[in-house]
């Protein structure tokens, strides 16, 4: 797989980690009621679906930046890449 | 039909014209007692186990393409039970006893073969975690045992024993693992449970579950509503999806796992040996064939197949470890879809949906599960209780924070 690199270009996906769904930028508040529901379903429960997929994949072998890859489960086309920063950053995030 | 030598005989000398079909193709009925969807191993041994310990009369599975057509066609066959935590070594190490028995057990041929598996170790500390893992099993009624390089020479001259980096320093071996054939187990398991009553529905999607007053009474499927007073989901790889169908959202992604097979050689690996180095096993098939795997690709991936750059680190793992399979070809390589849970270990409970069960989340050790986890969901859905083999496979461990963390990597599916 190749992933479009916002500021480097097309790279080989073997020079990325891999984390998981980029639902995990949304951290969840600690100091909500509901704190502890709310850290449970962020840790372990997933959508995982088959289809389209947000994810973060981790430049480790590159400029060491953190991406947020959109890339279909069933075909591993990918659409859409984008740095993590900026995507938490346009979900209202401080960094 | 009972197959037997007398069986054989007659066919071989009247023209083999007596054989029939090993299970029936019925029409699915409007209502059952208890559906089990999904026609791999786990929910035709789920059946069996229905039928013949818990004698349940009216049964169906429901497969949505041919049995066998997933995961449980889909891996490299190993038969194990090395696990160091007490809820896995006491379910694993049920299943280990249920494979010993499964042929006499089913009347069928699974070519169960308890060759031995051989993990390697190439230094000091590898040595000392085999140690603890071997006395750690021996306690839990299991076996295993510890050989120094001599004995493992003999075993398997092969191996590259001198590598200038991982020089094979000993191993760890756990006799009574091995390998079985993992289409034989789907067949024994469909006719077994076939012989008995249980309706096996091949082509027949599940599309939806019907949910009234909080509780299931059955499934929407391809070929129209199927009544049932208590549904369990056997469906691993698919797990998300199906259960999103009823609003569950599970500690779950889905993984895609690769295995491999070269030609037909001759004799040259009498057991299972697995690569303390790097992440790599192999096997060698009754046909010939080298069977081996390695790591998941690990992306969620729902494509039932891989990526060439875990090919290549799989063949470097083996040809390091087995110099001589540079001369094999390779034959055929394949991807299964795991469902990874969050802790690596399974899940058999009921949801919070009445008369919905859940089995799942076999990251990628769901074949050598088959026997126990087919009769833990079984006893759960027959009786309402949990298996005492399989008490902490809970859904909810997650929320109250009993993980089962066999590797110690956290939250991280891709690494268990």
């Amino acid at each position: 797989m190749l992933i479009n690199h916002p500021l480097l270009g097309p790279r080989d996906a073997q020079e990325f980690i891999y984390l998981g769904d980029a639902r995990l930028i949304d951290r969840p508040d600690w100091q909500a009621a509901d704190a502890q529901e709310q850290f449970f379903e962020y840790t372990y429960l997933r959508d995982n679906p088959a289809g389209e997929h947000k994810e973060l994949w981790f430049h480790e072998y590159g400029d060491r930046s953190w991406l947020v890859v959109t890339r279909n489960t069933v075909t591993h086309e990918i659409t859409h890449v984008e740095l993590a920063s900026e995507a938490a950053r346009a979900r209202g995030r401080s960094k | 039909m009972k197959y037997s030598g007398f069986r054989v005989i007659r066919e071989a000398l009247t023209g083999h014209r007596g054989w029939g079909p090993a299970w029936r193709d019925p029409e699915p009925k409007d209502q059952y007692d208890i559906i089990v969807v999904g026609g791999g191993g786990h929910g035709l041994a789920t059946a069996h186990y229905l039928s013949s310990v818990y004698r349940e009369l009216s049964v169906v599975v429901l497969e949505k393409s041919w049995i066998g057509s997933g995961n449980v066609g889909r891996n490299t066959t190993l038969v194990r039970s090395n696990y160091m935590l007490a809820e896995n070594t006491k379910f694993y190490g049920m299943s280990l006893k249920l494979w010993e028995n499964l042929e006499q057990d089913l009347n069928y041929n699974a070519m169960v073969s308890q060759r031995g598996i051989l993990a390697l170790h190439h230094d000091d500390g590898g040595r000392d975690a085999q140690l603890r893992l071997a006395n750690t099993m021996r306690m839990a009624g299991g076996d295993g045992e510890m050989l120094d390089v001599d004995q493992i020479r003999k075993l398997y001259p092969g191996l590259d024993f001198n590598n200038p980096l991982f020089p094979i320093t000993g191993g760890f071996i756990h006799r009574r693992g091995g390998t079985a054939r993992h289409d034989a187990v789907t067949w024994g398991y469909a006719r077994a449970a076939d012989r008995r009553g249980v309706d096996i529905i091949q082509n027949c999607e599940v599309t939806g579950f019907r949910i009234e007053n909080g509780k299931c009474i059955g499934v929407e499927t391809t070929r129209g509503f199927i009544g049932g007073k208590k549904t369990g989901v056997a469906v691993a790889g698919r797990s998300s999806q199906l259960m999103a169908k009823a609003g569950l959202r599970l500690p779950i992604e889905s993984h895609v796992l690769q295995a491999f097979v070269t030609e037909g050689l001759k004799p040259l690996l009498p057991g299972v040996v697995t690569y303390g180095a790097g992440h790599f096993y192999i096997s060698q098939s009754d046909k010939g064939g080298l069977v081996f795997g390695g790591d998941l690709d690990a992306y969620n991936s729902y494509a039932q197949r891989g990526n060439i750059a875990v090919l290549d680190s799989v063949l470097e793992g083996g040809l390091s470890l087995l110099p001589i399979m540079s001369r094999a070809r390779l034959l055929r390589s394949w991807g299964g879809i795991m469902d990874m849970s969050m802790d690596g270990s399974p899940i058999i409970d009921k949801t919070h949906i009445d008369g919905l069960y859940f089995n799942g989340g076999w990251c990628y050790g769901g074949f050598k599960a088959t026997p126990a986890s087919g009769m833990c969901f079984a006893h759960l859905l027959s009786t309402d209780q949990p298996h005492e083999n399989a008490a902490g496979f809970r859904l909810d461990r997650f929320r109250r924070g009993y993980v089962i963390d066999e590797n110690g990597v956290g939250p991280t599916p891709n690494l268990h």
